[in-house]
């Protein structure tokens, strides 16, 4: 085979570009940032469900939210607890977590995720301007 | 095979870089449109579809069209075709291609395209018709790879694949009749509300996908030593004439009920298109092209001494096809839309972004052409070699 | 090929397909766990019909500012933009003429009275809509509960079949990003994304708190709205007590909006 080495100079070079980000960031892991609350939330103490549910499945959370408020028209949550919540991303969860560029996109960033919810729900319901 | 489609002359280069710029340029509008929005478009709340769904509805019938060579071949041992069968498959791959790009370019949200089966919705048609043109695109790849590797090989192709041709036949009639049922089963449009809008596009696809393989059969025999026959030609012609008949026969069919029963609903389109309503009538030289394009088609393709003068059949299968895509194509949709259902007329006509990223559709389903054809070609020459 | 070589291929596909399973069903598990803890119910003020209907008395309005106040209340509160382009404007309600309104029923002849009067058209929320019918994702469908045809925006993949589907030309597409275009944002209700369709949505997030249509509410009662099948309803007795019609009634969508004329 005459292309042999070029075959093999190719595969070298795909794999360095494969590989590119494990060698580049070797040793170092960017920090998890850190969760941040606004007083409301923290007065609030528990969410609609417990801290650790609500890190691992709140997008699972709002899916079910999303489809029984808007195709069954269902609104009302009501947790373990007992407690009922109207279930509104905009109005309930940002009404507590209203910092959303810390408790939202920080982390967000930091998965590298883009949740496309702020195209069309208020990422502000409480400014006033 | 593959490496045939990559061991070609300077020209075929040439060609395909050509194609490369195109698409590149259709791209980069594409990428315009994705950020802005179909607002670079010239659609509006009136005329939802436009230049994108013609396209669609148009190569829809040019990829049915290929049936029109693997019937005759596998149904009626028509000996003559088995040249030509891969040309028709290979024509469809290509204009499924093209198709469901033009389906992809036309949507809003394209990147949630897939709920179309996260929620399977069968009572949509749309939903059939992704299933449809899917299905179809497989089964052409399958048939036409396997049996054209086998020709290669000089073997008989598999057992298995008969089955899967005899189901690529009537397979092709759904695709166009299922493209048809999107416009007609719609209350409140009477220009698509009829019966005969199947037929009518399976009777234009059949003139205009053969038209086409007339025209890429004389261009295959120009620049490459392989000939697919002036029998094949003719026998092709034929179709194409039967066909443009029973599309002009079914257009008059459509234009007797409409105005003979004067139906406001139905009739308010055809003079939009034919004659201009309210004062606008952006399409109407275009309509009478179109119409004028058929029936000079038919009279070259009908009458013997033309249709024999492979240089005269040339233009007329360009009569043709250009004919019938402005019928179908561009007057369909516009048409259907124009008056809206509250009976104002608000005319759509195409932006050049949009045409640009049409363009570029058409480009990428040519390199696919170009491609699988010099693939087919090269192994024709083989063969013979 | 060789054949060894692709049957290994083939157990490794057949392999990492059954990977793939194990993670959906765990996911079935989890749902059905968190089914069992939480409860999801209807809000105890919420409105409730069999098919929410609404009758517009069109005697009640005379020139175009009588229905500014409704279609105003409607387009504010639902983050309805201006667009200054006609193709790319995005209505919920609005007026126009009787014979565009009612194409097929204007006499030749009418009343002048009749023909100079705007008439209110929005989305007929159609017993048998046949937008609902082309969607290909259901994102478009009619709420089982109420009869009322609504928009999922997350779902709509934008291919705007339903558009060609009305017979009412009751729905917009978003031709652009919409937010710079709405004036006043109302922060309670979500604004909507480039590539989706809109249309009216008979005010369900205002049903679902007990409030009537913001229309309706703003009309001064020249908007009736209720149960069609509730046979003791306002509706139904407006509709008992005087002749109205529908927007093209032939083809069998069967509005739920009725007008007195």
């Amino acid at each position: 085979m005459s292309e042999k080495k070029l075959i093999i100079l190719g595969l070298i070079i795909f794999v360095v570009i494969v590989t590119f980000p494990l060698w580049y960031n070797r040793g170092k892991a960017a920090p998890a940032p850190e969760r941040i609350l606004t007083d409301k939330a923290k007065a609030a103490k528990v969410c609609v469900r417990s801290t650790d549910y609500m890190k691992a499945e709140h997008m699972q959370l709002l899916d079910l939210w999303r489809d029984s408020v808007v195709r069954q028209g269902t609104r009302i949550y009501v947790s373990p607890s007992g407690k009922e919540y109207n279930m509104s991303l905009s109005n309930r969860c940002l009404d507590c977590h209203s910092n959303k560029a810390e408790f939202c996109d920080r982390c967000h960033n930091y998965a590298s995720v883009r949740p496309y919810c702020w195209d069309c729900h208020i990422d502000n319901p409480k400014e006033t301007s | 095979m593959l490496e045939l489609a990559i061991k070609g002359s300077k020209r075929y280069y040439g060609w395909m870089t050509f194609l490369l710029a195109v698409i590149g340029a259709g791209f980069l509008v594409y990428l315009w449109q994705l950020d802005f929005g179909l607002g670079i478009t010239g659609l509006s709340r009136d005329a939802s579809w436009g230049f994108y769904i013609a396209n669609f509805t148009f190569l829809v019938g040019v990829a049915a069209g290929g049936v029109m060579v693997v019937l005759p071949y596998y149904l009626h041992d028509y000996k003559a075709f088995g040249k030509v069968t891969i040309l028709g498959e290979f024509l469809a791959i290509a204009s499924v291609i093209m198709c469901i790009t033009f389906i992809l370019v036309d949507l809003g949200q394209p990147m949630r395209v897939f709920n179309v089966f996260l929620y399977p919705t069968p009572n949509s048609v749309l939903f059939w018709d992704t299933i449809v043109l899917q299905g179809y695109l497989l089964l052409n790849i399958i048939i036409g790879w396997n049996v054209l590797e086998a020709e290669r090989n000089n073997v008989h192709y598999q057992r298995w694949l008969k089955p899967l041709i005899y189901l690529s036949i009537p397979w092709a009639i759904s695709i166009h009749t299922v493209t048809a049922y999107l416009y007609c089963g719609l209350p409140g449009r009477g220009f698509w509300m009829t019966a005969i809008l199947a037929p009518r596009f399976l009777s234009s696809a059949f003139a205009s996908g053969p038209a086409l393989l007339v025209l890429l059969c004389l261009i295959i025999r120009r620049v490459s030593s392989f000939d697919p026959g002036r029998e094949q030609i003719q026998s092709l012609a034929k179709i194409v004439a039967y066909a443009i008949c029973v599309n002009v026969f079914f257009f008059l069919c459509e234009v007797f009920v409409v105005f003979y029963s004067q139906i406001p609903e139905h009739m308010d389109h055809f003079k939009y298109l034919f004659v201009g309503l309210y004062g606008k009538g952006a399409y109407v030289p275009w309509m009478w092209a179109s119409l004028t394009l058929m029936v000079i088609g038919i009279i070259l393709t009908v009458n013997p001494l033309t249709r024999k003068n492979e240089g005269v059949l040339a233009v007329a299968c360009v009569l043709i096809f250009l004919g019938t895509w402005i019928d179908k194509g561009l007057g369909m949709i516009a048409g259907g839309f124009t008056p809206n259902p509250l009976h104002h007329v608000n005319e759509y006509i195409p932006t050049l972004p949009e045409i640009m990223i049409a363009l570029g559709v058409w480009a990428m389903g040519f390199l696919v052409l170009s491609a699988l054809f010099k693939i087919a070609v090269g192994v024709k020459e083989e063969v013979r070699a | 090929m060789d054949s060894s070589r692709r049957r290994v291929l083939q157990l490794l596909g057949l392999s990492a397909l059954g990977l793939s399973v194990k993670p959906v069903l765990n996911a079935f598990a989890e749902e059905a766990e968190q089914q069992a803890q939480a409860q999801i119910k209807r809000g105890e003020n919420a409105l409730s019909a069999q098919q929410w209907a609404m009758v517009v008395d069109t005697r009640a309005f005379e020139s175009e500012d009588d229905f500014a106040p409704l279609i105003e209340a409607c387009h504010k509160i639902h983050n309805v933009p201006v667009l200054e382009n006609k193709r790319h404007e995005i209505k919920w309600i609005w007026t126009d003429h009787f014979h565009n309104a009612f194409p097929g029923k204007a006499a030749r002849f009418l009343s002048e009275e009749v023909e100079k009067r705007p008439f209110l058209v929005l989305c007929n929320h159609c017993e048998n809509p046949p937008c609902v019918r082309a969607c290909p994702t259901k994102a478009t469908f009619k709420r089982e509960s109420d009869g009322i045809v609504l928009m999922d925006f997350h779902r709509c993949i934008g291919c705007r079949f339903c558009m060609a589907a009305c017979p009412f030309g009751a729905r917009s597409f978003n031709f652009r990003d919409p937010r710079p275009f709405i004036k006043e944002t109302n922060k309670q209700f979500p604004t909507r994304m480039k590539g989706v369709v809109e249309k009216c949505n008979f005010c369900a997030e205002r049903l679902a708190v007990g409030q009537l249509p913001a229309c309706v509410a703003a009309s001064d009662g020249a908007l009736t709205f209720g149960d069609l099948y509730d046979p003791a309803s306002e509706v139904r007795e407006l509709i008992r007590t005087n002749f109205t019609i529908r927007r093209k009634q032939t083809l069998g969508t069967e509005p739920s909006v009725y007008y007195i004329v």
